[in-house]
């Protein structure tokens, strides 16, 4: 479609297929996006991660043409989110949030439809629909209703209605929520093949594993504002520095222990109860682990682990967000 | 346009597929009017006879055709509100379609609906004792004059629920409007024995006409001479409000749609 007009061809800039431009949408007086922008280079996965509330979603309906911004504009394969709607959607595929499958209708039926909406012929969108179930593991239950599907196999059909008419990009509005780790991995093998294929993948998460396991790069977004980006090596880094990891023996020592590390470091512990473990975000070359082993030593506290990490992503995401609702 | 018609054609089979697979909903949309000729007949059959009806029967069968017809049309919008709320609608949004297309396919499906149960209501009515007079081709012509103007209610109840956003909130507006429509009306018994005020909004309005139409067309103009209207007046009248109908409520539900 563009070869016939290249106009719209220059309006792409460089090999940029998803581009948003300083993107706000206002809902009321809700201020769902603030001037965000975004740049996703052909073939890339990137990762949208953000909180609960964040925009993610907002974001992902403005790029997929289901929402007009309030201001800015949104670009795919150099075309208008709202002014060239049709050939936006003609290149996209997206899975919403929520599964948007038909529940009485069986997971073939639904897969051929949505061919037959991508303007496939009848016995295109049947090979399609068949190659798709095939991939995601679902053909023994092709022709069953699909509201006799476990969540987990709704879910991925509601991704396969997303890849029948082979779009060129992809767009994930938090695949694997609700999915067990096993499927999970297997739907990361299987979008890292779509991307070796060539296509582009958008996917919003609230997996930080996820990100880092998928993820070219990362866009961070948190009350409606991107607040940071890169690969998730550079985001890590980003923030410097390094965790001090602890467990105590005795599970009851944890708070004590967290009390007299917090006085080392100048960032608050983070503990998880259950495993009588906490983490805090230290300088790197601050001598704190040693100073740690030294305090609970003097106040008689056994540990059985006392390390420093390279921070995660948890901690990336936790420290530049402030959460939202 | 050859696209338009495609996705339209695609869209129908996926709702009618769905109204297949709910086999309740078609036998409750099947009985419901069956009880309504055996609860009429025999309440009113004994107090009214219309002028110019050979029995009361025959004046009922059109009046539970066009009642039913109208009550499924709320069905069109809880559908849509229905695929609103279960995320189907922003699916097919996001698909290389023409938008339109989703919403007729969902008003032609039911329309398909609507005509099967329509022959159902006259089946049932022969079994009554329904005689028709005319003949076949202006009888079918009197059940599709009914599932037409039924469509036209149909765009109404699709703008209801693109501004309600909720299933529920269909069901609970849904009847406020239908309700003075289909009852008062000459549906179950004649315009003629309605208080004065209520007569002037009975006589002229929709489900009057369309009801008189499928009268006349059923049996002969004469049923309706007989107190001072005519089969041409009847037609004329329901065809203008289709027309109108139709064209305001599809206009506003198609620019309300692509408004989000
Ligand atoms: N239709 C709407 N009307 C009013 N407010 C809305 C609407 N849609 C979203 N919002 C608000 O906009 C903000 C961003 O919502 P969005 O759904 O984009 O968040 P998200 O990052 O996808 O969150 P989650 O991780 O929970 O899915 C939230 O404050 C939300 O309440
Ligand atoms: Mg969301």
């Amino acid at each position: 479609m563009a070869a016939q007009n290249p106009s719209f061809e220059s309006l792409a800039s460089g090999d940029a297929i998803i581009e948003a431009r300083n993107v706000s949408v206002n809902f009321g007086d809700v201020h769902a996006l603030i001037d965000a922008s975004l740049t996703v280079p052909e073939g890339q996965v990137r990762g949208l991660l953000g909180p609960n509330g964040a925009g993610k979603t907002t974001l992902v309906n403005v790029i997929s043409t289901l929402l007009s911004p309030t201001s800015g504009t949104a670009l795919v394969n150099g075309f208008d989110v709202t002014k060239q709607g049709k050939q936006v959607r003609s290149i996209i595929g997206l899975a919403g949030q929520y599964a948007a499958v038909d529940n009485l209708l069986t997971g073939r039926e639904n897969l051929e439809i949505v061919g037959s909406l991508y303007q496939l012929s009848r016995s295109e969108a049947k090979a399609q629909a068949n190659d798709v179930l095939e991939r995601l593991s679902l053909t023994e239950a092709a022709d069953r209703p699909v509201k006799t599907y476990s969540g987990g196999m709704r879910r991925r059909l509601d991704l396969g209605a997303s890849l029948v008419g082979r779009p060129k990009v992809l767009i994930l509005d938090e695949p694997t929520t609700g999915l067990d780790p096993r499927i999970r991995i297997e739907l990361w093998d299987f979008l890292k093949d779509l991307v070796t294929e060539g296509t582009t993948v958008l996917l919003t998460t609230q997996y930080l594993e996820e990100a880092d396991a998928l993820a070219d790069e990362i866009t961070l977004i948190d009350s409606g504002r991107v607040i940071a980006e890169g690969t998730p090596s550079a985001l890590k880094e980003k923030i410097g520095g390094s965790s001090l990891v602890l467990a105590t023996r005795n599970s009851a020592e944890i708070a004590e222990a967290a009390r007299l590390v917090a006085a080392i470091g100048n960032a608050e512990p983070v503990i998880d109860e259950d495993k009588a473990s906490l983490s805090m975000h230290v300088d790197s070359d601050s001598g704190a682990i040693v100073q740690a082993a030294q305090a609970l030593d003097s106040a008689g506290i056994a540990v059985s682990e006392l390390a420093l990490q390279s921070p995660s992503l948890d901690e990336v995401f936790l420290r530049l967000t402030k959460g939202g609702n | 346009m050859i696209g338009f018609f495609n996705d339209m054609k695609t869209l129908t089979r996926r709702n009618l597929l769905r109204l297949i697979r709910t086999p309740e909903v078609l036998i409750f949309s099947t009985i419901q009017p069956v009880l309504f000729v055996i609860l009429f007949d025999s309440v009113f059959g004994g107090s009214i006879s219309p002028l110019g009806f050979d029995s009361y029967t025959d004046f009922l069968i059109p009046g539970i055709m066009v009642q039913t017809a109208m009550f499924a049309s709320i069905n069109t919008g809880i559908g849509v509100a229905e695929d609103m709320e279960k995320g189907a609608i922003d699916r097919f949004r996001s698909l290389p379609i023409s938008r339109l297309a989703i919403l007729f396919g969902r008003t032609n499906a039911d329309s398909v609906r609507t005509l099967a149960v329509s022959i159902v209501v006259v089946l049932t009515g022969l079994l009554f004792g329904l005689r028709l007079t005319e003949n076949l081709g202006s009888i079918l012509l009197g059940v599709v004059l009914s599932v037409l103007f039924a469509n036209s209610i149909q765009w109404a109840f699709v703008l209801m629920a693109l501004l309600v956003r909720s299933l529920e909130g269909v069901q609970a507006v849904a009847f406020l409007p239908t309700f003075p429509l289909v009852f008062a009306a000459s549906t179950f018994a004649p315009v003629e024995n309605m208080p004065g005020w209520l007569q002037v909004f009975a006589e002229y309005q929709p489900v009057t006409t369309t009801v008189d139409s499928v009268r006349g067309l059923f049996f002969g103009s004469e049923v309706l001479e007989a107190s001072g209207g005519s089969l041409a007046t009847s037609i004329t009248l329901t065809v203008m409000w289709i027309v109108v109908i139709f064209a305001v409520f599809a206009s506003l539900s198609v620019w309300r749609f692509s408004k989000n």
